[in-house]
């Protein structure tokens, strides 16, 4: 390895290295294990200008490496009167504060732990950096025994310890799917998060998202000129592929359809070419639907910051629903994007009673498991598409891949759309193959970057985190030649090429209606010869595995 | 040093015992002021416990899916592991609070040669959990005999079925085999793995060290004490009828047993036994899954700022106009 790689990138780590993983706890114990904010594991702070934007408090610039974080003078009456109030705001926050038995069910289900061994990412652990102070301030028991009661004071100490757990959970609530209580550590760090917040603690590849989308409409900040653009160069790659050339149909009053993607998805490789996808079926059944350059995201990184956030950032959708006068809406392939979808919208800036059933206009199924919310999932919508036989499909055209599946962890687990995803490939693809049984559906392994954890400083982490999946994608490349990893989320087609790329180079991500799109047979298209990735379609010669370094 | 607590607890909950009956012969004091304390507090703590967590609303509908959502007709969903529906969230509230759902689901994640993760079962746990459970329901069932006269016919049976292997006379109970292998289990868990070491509390083994203690001295008075059972059953009956009288068979060594007993459901409220409470509360498990379908309702969903299209437009016009792309206002 060159020495020059620097901490933000993949190559700086060896293998071994990273491999050699001490399960061994410390010796001292875990209240008095100060955190090491060693280059790898934390992300930086959120950039005042941000803060300031979005009215939250205490802007100001920073380094968790600095001694003093500058917090304000009554942090401790912050921090106190936050917890007190999210007792008796959330029965979840109160109920998983008292009922923890501490049987270690979850110990070994979380990819941090598994890739790291830092017995405080045993999500049991990560909870007691809460529960301790909750314990300390807030019980009976705890007021008098103190610490043999599991109580431990509230200092600046940990504060900063919250501020490095809290941002190394990826809230993908795998540990809660063992819990034999249900305790989720996505609510726990989601109140971690909103209490760090009150003290102006975040980190900047949440918050500038954040203020982005509260501006631009997305994350990334694209402005409307900027993604009608995007949108119509996508057009020209998919004429130059099809010779067809699809609409672009935006901010269009009276459509039938809104949809909203994240905007990862506009930017960059390979989650463009699922975006592409979209725009050909719908070309391809004659959807009438419109992109919003105000609503242009369908992710909410509010998720990762506070309650209040993610229903700033999601009452966009309804209400440019309204204002275009559409029937009902559609969201792209996004994970996070579909919590808050399915298990927030409604609740928070509904109801849509603006709004219809949704209802196939190609095949006349009536969505009525979204009665309610008024809003499906592309994927559910494919799936009755093609169970309903209305798009032509030539799976050979992706003969070469070999596709496995990793469900991501908020749809698997916040949602359970597990078959449809699956139903869709195996109609779209030939060579269809599972990972092992404890690593996909409701135990599937997070990607290590999601709940705004992909950044490049966070590299040690987000490898480290990406151990569990890897080693599970390496292991069917192994067994059945595997080189594609569907994933319908934005952030997993982002995060997960890295971790394949590292743990089990020659496997490459895509989108499933990336899938689609390259078996779609388009009225009036081209013979086509290459892929929505400009490759050619076609025989290959048989590709060896790439020797991972390990 | 917090299981050497814990354990010092117990033990100073058995000596106070026997100074307090044996040796001061205070039975009145062990045998009746404090299992009435006991029960009082266990009423006062436990129902203001659950008081207090039902007072917290439940702004969000957030459970945890473990398989295939309600959707498309042909598309089978899963009902236990992912209810839309009342039957099916009782039904899952069943199979977690009866059989331990979510423990029997347990991996154990073991690293292998060549940088492989292996999750393979791991079904001590609930092994372990399911045993010490049962074990001690059918024992707190079988101990009605001593509250009711007549005895219910179910207790009697359970007692017959109990001891159906005639080992020993009085024959063994099965129940006792399963609470105390169960809690032997769970406690050599927390000593023999170093990450459960790391994370127990104090107020972990001492339930531990105070249900070993319960049901080491029951067995002890059933096979080897042999106190007057009938003087305990007036002694119970006395409890139970508001008259408490303390018989003079009672044997010194049966206030041990009683006093921890009485410390076990005193101690229940402030600790993280509550679980089994609170497990019926977790909104993770007791919701449906049908989000989309049926709106829920938060009671304080606050209004929030918001950046309204107006504002948006008036920011981007130019923009929106530069591009081709339809506005509000000119």
């Amino acid at each position: 390895m060159s020495g020059a790689r620097k901490f933000d990138e993949a190559e700086y780590y060896r293998h071994e290295k990273l491999l050699a993983v001490d399960y061994r706890p410390p010796q001292t114990g875990w209240m008095d294990t100060p955190v090491d904010f060693r280059p790898g594991t934390w992300i930086y702070p959120g950039k005042p200008k941000h803060l300031e934007y979005l009215d939250l408090a205490n802007p100001r610039t920073w380094s968790p490496t600095d001694e003093d974080w500058k917090l304000p003078a009554n942090w401790k009456e912050i921090i106190l009167a936050g917890i007190k109030e999210r007792l008796e705001k959330y029965r979840s926050f109160k109920i998983f504060m008292d009922i923890c038995v501490r049987c270690g069910a979850c110990s070994d289900k979380c990819h941090f732990y598994i890739g790291g061994g830092d017995p405080k990412n045993m999500p049991v652990l990560r909870a007691e950096l809460l529960r301790s102070v909750y314990r300390n301030d807030f019980t009976t028991a705890g007021k008098i025994l103190g610490r043999l009661a599991g109580g431990r004071e509230l200092t600046v100490s940990v504060i900063k310890e919250w501020f490095y757990y809290f941002f190394q959970c990826t809230e993908c609530r795998r540990c809660s799917v063992f819990c034999p209580f249900g305790i989720d550590t996505a609510e726990i760090t989601m109140m971690g998060r909103e209490l760090l917040n009150l003290l102006g603690l975040n980190v900047n590849w949440v918050i500038e998202p954040v203020a982005n989308c509260f501006r631009t409409g997305n994350h990334l900040g694209f402005q409307p000129h900027g993604l009608n653009d995007t949108l119509n160069f996508f057009a020209d790659d998919i004429e130059e592929v099809t010779g067809i050339r699809v609409d672009v149909p935006m901010n269009k009053k009276g459509a039938d359809i809104l949809f909203v993607t994240p905007s990862g998805d506009f930017l960059a490789e390979p989650g463009i070419y699922t975006c592409m996808g979209y725009m050909m079926l719908f070309h391809e059944i004659g959807l009438s639907y419109t992109w919003s350059t105000y609503a242009s995201e369908g992710g909410n990184f509010g998720l990762f910051t506070s309650h209040e956030m993610i229903k700033r950032l999601n009452a966009k959708i309804y209400a440019e629903a309204r204002r275009l006068g559409v029937k009902w809406i559609m969201g792209g392939e996004c994970g996070h994007m579909w919590r808050v979808l399915h298990q927030y919208m409604d609740t928070m800036n509904g109801p849509a009673d603006f709004l219809e059933v949704p209802t196939s206009p190609i095949t006349g199924t009536r969505f009525e498991h979204a009665r309610s919310t008024k809003m499906i999932h592309i994927v559910e919508f494919t799936a009755d598409l093609i169970r309903h036989g209305k798009l032509r499909l030539d799976p050979s055209q992706n003969d070469l891949l070999k596709v496995t599946f990793h469900d991501s962890c908020n749809p698997a687990r916040a949602m359970g759309i597990l078959e449809e995803p699956r139903y869709v490939i195996r109609n779209v693809c030939n060579h269809f193959r599972e990972m092992p049984e404890n690593t996909i559906r409701e135990k599937t392994f997070c990607c290590g970057g999601g709940a705004g954890l992909g950044t490049d400083e966070n590299m040690e982490m987000r490898l480290r985190g990406g151990l569990p999946r890897g080693n599970a994608v390496r292991h069917v490349q192994k067994k059945h030649g595997v080189n594609r990893l569907a994933a319908m989320c934005a952030i997993d087609r982002a995060t997960l090429s890295t971790v394949c790329d590292y743990w089990a180079p020659g496997v490459k991500v895509a989108g499933i209606h990336e899938l689609v799109a390259n078996a779609l047979v388009m009225k009036g298209q081209k013979e086509r010869t290459i892929n929505l990735r400009l490759q050619p379609v076609g025989e290959a010669e048989e590709q060896p595995i790439p020797e991972a370094e390990e | 040093m917090n299981a050497f607590l814990s354990l010092a607890a117990v033990l100073a909950v058995l000596l106070a015992a026997y100074v307090g009956t044996a040796l001061l012969d205070a039975r009145f004091l062990f045998g009746a002021i404090l299992p009435y304390a006991a029960i009082a507090t266990f009423l006062i703590g436990f129902v203001s416990r659950i008081v207090d967590w039902a007072k917290s609303p439940v702004p969000f509908r957030i459970p945890t899916t473990c398989g295939q959502q309600k959707s498309l007709d042909w598309i089978r969903s899963d009902r236990l592991d992912n209810p839309h529906d009342t039957i099916g969230v009782v039904g899952r509230m069943a199979l977690e609070v009866l059989c331990f759902r979510s423990l029997f689901r347990d991996t154990k994640m073991e690293r292998h040669e060549e940088a492989t993760v292996v999750y393979g079962p791991g079904l001590l746990l609930w092994i372990g959990a399911l045993a010490f459970h049962y074990g001690f329901l059918v024992a707190f069932v079988r101990h009605l005999r001593f509250f009711t006269e007549p005895v219910p016919y179910a207790v009697a049976l359970l007692q017959r079925v109990d001891g159906f292997f005639q080992v020993g006379v009085p024959p063994v109970m099965a129940s006792n085999i399963f609470l105390l292998g169960g809690l032997a289990i769970l406690l050599s868990r927390r000593f023999r793995s170093p990450q459960l070491r790391y994370i127990s509390l104090a107020s972990d083994y001492f339930p531990l060290f105070l249900l070993i203690g319960i049901a080491g001295t029951g067995v002890l008075l059933r096979h080897f004490v042999r106190t007057d059972i009938v003087s305990v059953k007036e002694l119970a009956m006395g409890l139970v009828g508001f008259a408490p009288v303390i018989p003079s068979g009672v044997h010194w060594f049966f206030f041990l047993h009683l006093s921890l007993v009485a410390t076990l459901i005193a101690y229940l409220p402030f600790s993280k036994l509550m679980h089994m409470g609170g497990v019926f509360l977790s909104p993770t498990r007791n919701l449906a899954n049908n989000n989309r379908m049926a709106r829920h309702v938060n009671p304080w969903n606050p209004p929030v700022k918001v950046h309204t299209y107006e504002e948006y437009e008036d920011e981007f016009r130019d923009k929106l106009k530069a591009a081709g792309l339809p506005v509000e206002k000119e």
